[in-house]
């Protein structure tokens, strides 16, 4: 079987295994009419459009739907429908509070490589960030774990992401995963403090998850049995592995690496990514991009600059959008993010895209949702404006064509203190 | 104008002999000679609440001239036609670390705090700013006229914060805004606790930061009093009276006491606020503005009463437990209690950039439940207020008359994620214009980097 077949296999059975989850309780229909729908897809924008769900499903998309009289209808007065927004790479679900070690699980530190952590088995989707984000209009996230320190016993591999929808429901063992690496000068600690031997550690590992029977059994080892098993088959099955770089320099070697060990990539972060944008483009590598990223940090980012999204989007590099840091607080700017590299050169549509479609094809549920379109299922969002735009708000959010209650702990808090302090209003 | 007067007068009389009247380290910044310039035909925010279509701003040496409309030109002057677009006061950050935290943020560069004891009030923030930084030109892009850079929060009193102007500048003298109050950087909660309590030093609670806080002032009051019976005794012509030895921490101390130097506190929670303004009273201080204030929803009333700003964000939250109760309407109920005064700050050198967007996301929260709050009262939470907070709203912060001439032009209405700044000016010099991005000042540290060819 082709590792092509078998990641095909495993993600429908992911979404059947979803839908029948929710279409049994939950799933519902709705009539949006007059709407101004983004579908982030191949039908770009419609003006005055109507979009039919049933049974969680987009069932049709046209002027003046109709519908059984059952079906709820709600009439958008022209404004913004897209598809839920994508959280980013986040920690939303296993940081409830960032600088309280006791309420994170977001890193392991065992003490040498270990791939097999994967941090979605310790998603809680009862966390208030859960309910304060979607309410934002963020439908799906990429849980992203990050690598404990050198000290505190962590490694290049930070371990497992795994994509998840904010739909208060656990993370499926087989949702789509990516595997983790840091690369470049913020972890040379976990190199032995070059990352030259980044390169060297990375092919160590490589190498002894796919020929394991090579290891004579006196060899110093990276990784356990289980990790070596694990790195194997998803090495075979070409499993994306994220990649966190921003130097040109170390982005060229990244590729040439990846082009040598036959790995399929994401780069993250990628400050200086645009220097290296034709290559990118050849090498159908994605650049994950934080679209405020404009000063230089470090060394390895001396030319970040605003313009990257637009510019890789120019030389046809496919363009997603995370902010730096994963905080929970951070996945409800990434559409302010989008709209400032809107401001700097990248076309509304493609700014829409690399917080919609891209991301739920790169992490591999593009035939599902992250665009309006026939068949996808129904995680929208309606919105007070244009949604790129700080000025705007959600009004509706949807998942699976169940209409989400907005209030959360943060409404409840505001409601409660505006009642107290009405009498001293102006 | 009042906190500046009042910093006048009372050096002029009492603080002579205690805290040098003259500032050792004065600022050198002079605004360059430049011709009058005549903005016409924007939408202007004046700052003081006023907005004005199709508006003029007459800037003559360097300060406001008149804001009107069909405003004529002097002779010589530069125009700038600003048609269908917005002009603004400069932005002033009440909370910025650029310079002390600088980019590249490399360890050779890390001086925004001195975490090496619960109070380093004998240290100033502008011994260690990098001017250099390429955060402040970044900043000048987002429309950053004035900042205050602050010390580090590690600290119950972290050290003496500096007011500056948003101009290239090789020393740190060269951007002081001049007049402009040093400022106290304190600090409540979880970072001094867990800075000094995690080595098993005091403090390592919240009653602990509060017995360390007391201790400092009433060592400041001793401070002052020995001094005063010093003086006392040369009045009364007791030449061979010893003058108490000098201590620079208590120096910092006994200003604020004697309402020299502004209290600016990092607090979060609704119940610290509630004890410092309390404290405060004991020992006869006021504080300024509490920073961060994620509950200041909370007390809303309780800062009104005491006229206190709260600077906060936007939307930060759950980033520690202090901050677990934020919400992203603080802004708006700070805002909407009479005698409310709401800073939006940044803390952050990516967030200084775009604090017109920060505003602009509280505006649309307050417009979801009902509250229409319009540009010309938001602008005031990134100009008047911080100018109020820092001390510096008798000279800057609204385009009045007289004032210094820091002023923006913003492409569009500034409330948006769309929104670039087109032109800043900084006493009435043109210090930043988008259409010229060749003429922008780069930093040294930048100059010939082959990886750095674009702005940022």
């Amino acid at each position: 079987m082709s590792a092509a077949k078998l990641k095909n296999i495993l993600l429908v059975s992911w979404c059947v295994l979803g839908t029948a989850v929710t279409s049994g309780s939950f799933a519902q229909s709705v009539l949006i009419r007059n709407a101004m729908v983004h579908t982030a897809g191949s039908s770009g924008t419609l003006p005055d459009t109507d979009v039919l769900v049933q049974n969680g499903r987009i069932v049709a998309i046209g002027k003046d739907l109709k519908a059984p009289d059952n079906v709820r209808r709600l009439d958008a007065r022209g404004r913004p429908l897209t598809p839920g927004l994508f959280a980013g790479l986040t920690q939303i679900g296993v940081v409830e509070i960032g600088l309280d070690a006791a309420s994170g699980d977001e890193s392991a530190g065992l003490g040498g490589m270990r791939p097999e952590f994967d941090l979605a088995l310790a998603y809680n989707p009862d966390s208030m960030n859960v309910d304060v984000t979607r309410a934002g209009g963020v439908t799906f996230g990429l849980l992203t774990p990050s690598t404990a320190s050198a000290a505190k016993g962590g490694s290049l591999i930070a371990g497992q992401a795994a994509l998840f929808r904010l739909d208060g429901s656990d993370i499926a063992l087989d949702a789509p995963r990516a595997l983790v690496v840091e690369f470049g000068g913020d972890s040379v600690s976990l190199a032995g403090g070059s990352r030259a031997a980044q390169y060297m550690l990375l092919h160590q590992a490589f190498t002894e998850a796919r020929t394991p029977a090579q290891l004579l059994s006196h060899d110093e080892r990276l990784l356990t049995p289980t990790g070596r098993q694990l790195l194997g088959s998803f090495l075979k099955n070409k499993g994306l592995i994220v990649i966190d770089v921003d130097r040109a320099a170390d982005i060229r070697g990244v590729l040439a690496f990846a082009e040598r060990e036959g790995l399929r990539i994401a780069i993250r972060h990628g400050n200086e990514a645009w220097r290296v944008a034709r290559e990118l483009a050849a090498a159908k590598v994605p650049v994950i991009v934080d679209p405020f990223e404009n000063l230089p940090g470090s060394f390895d980012e001396v030319g970040s600059t605003m313009e990257n999204a637009a510019r890789l989007a120019r030389a046809g590099v496919q363009v997603l959008f995370s902010l730096s840091s994963p905080g929970t607080d951070r996945a409800l700017v990434l559409r302010q993010a989008a709209g400032n590299a809107v401001a700097r050169g990248l076309p509304w549509e493609s700014a829409l895209r690399a917080i919609t479609r891209e991301p739920a094809e790169v992490f591999g549920v593009g035939e599902h949702f992250g665009s309006i379109e026939i068949g996808k299922r129904a995680d929208l969002v309606l919105w007070s404006a244009d949604p790129l735009d700080v000025t705007s708000l959600p009004t509706d959010v949807w998942l699976d064509g169940r209409a989400i209650d907005l209030r959360n702990r943060q409404t409840e808090l505001r409601d409660r203190y505006i009642t107290r302090l009405k009498s001293f209003f102006r | 104008m009042h906190a500046l007067r009042a910093v006048i007068l009372f050096c002029g009389a009492a603080c002579a002999t205690l805290s040098a009247a003259q500032d050792p380290y004065a600022s050198t910044y002079r605004a360059a000679e430049d011709p009058p310039t005549l903005v016409r035909h924007a939408t202007v925010l004046t700052g003081d609440g006023e907005r004005v279509d199709d508006g003029d701003v007459l800037i003559v040496d360097g300060k406001i001239a008149k804001i009107g409309r069909g405003l004529r030109a002097p002779s010589g002057a530069r125009e700038i036609e600003a048609k269908g677009r917005w002009v603004t006061p400069g932005i002033i950050d009440v909370h910025s670390h650029l310079g002390v935290y600088p980019s590249p943020g490399v360890q050779g560069l890390d001086d925004g705090n001195e975490a090496t004891s619960p109070s380093t009030a004998n240290v100033w923030a502008e011994h260690s700013i990098w001017p250099d930084d390429p955060g402040f030109t970044a900043a000048r892009q987002g429309g950053i006229t004035s900042l205050q850079i602050l010390p580090g929060s590690a600290n119950l009193f972290g050290g003496r914060s500096v007011t500056l102007k948003n101009v290239a500048a090789i020393t740190y003298q060269a951007m002081k805004f001049p007049g402009a109050p040093q400022g106290l950087k304190m600090a409540c909660g979880e970072n001094p606790k867990r800075v000094y309590g995690s080595t098993g030093k005091f403090p390592s609670t919240r009653m602990g930061n509060a017995a360390a806080m007391r201790a400092q002032w009433i060592e400041a009051t001793e401070y002052i009093r020995d001094w005063n019976d010093y003086d006392s005794k040369k009045k009364a012509g007791k030449d061979d009276a010893k003058p108490p030895k000098r201590d620079l921490r208590l120096d910092t101390l006994a200003a604020v006491l004697k309402g020299d130097i502004l209290v600016h506190n990092h607090c979060y929670r609704a119940e610290e606020m509630a004890f410092v303004l309390d404290m405060a009273r004991e020992f006869g201080c006021r504080v300024s503005t509490f920073h961060h204030a994620t509950e200041a929803y909370k007390v809303a009333d309780l800062l009104a009463e005491n006229n206190v700003c709260a600077a906060m964000w936007a939307d930060w939250w759950g980033f520690k437990i202090e901050s677990y109760d934020a919400i992203p309407e603080n802004i708006a109920i700070v805002d909407r209690v009479k005698n409310g005064c709401a800073i939006v700050h940044s803390d952050s050198a990516e967030g200084i950039q775009h604090l017109n967007q920060e505003a602009a996301k509280v505006m649309a929260r307050a417009k979801a439940i009902g509250w229409d709050i319009r540009p010309e009262h938001a602008i005031r939470w990134l100009t008047a207020n911080p100018a109020k907070a820092i001390g510096i709203d008798g000279l800057t912060g609204s385009l009045a008359v007289g004032k210094m001439a820091d002023v923006v032009v913003w492409n569009r209405n500034p409330f948006s994620s769309y929104a670039l700044v087109d032109q800043v000016l900084i006493d009435g010099v043109v210090v930043f214009d988008r259409s010229k991005p060749r003429d922008q000042p780069v930093s040294d540290f930048l100059l010939g980097q082959p990886a750095n060819d674009v702005r940022l």
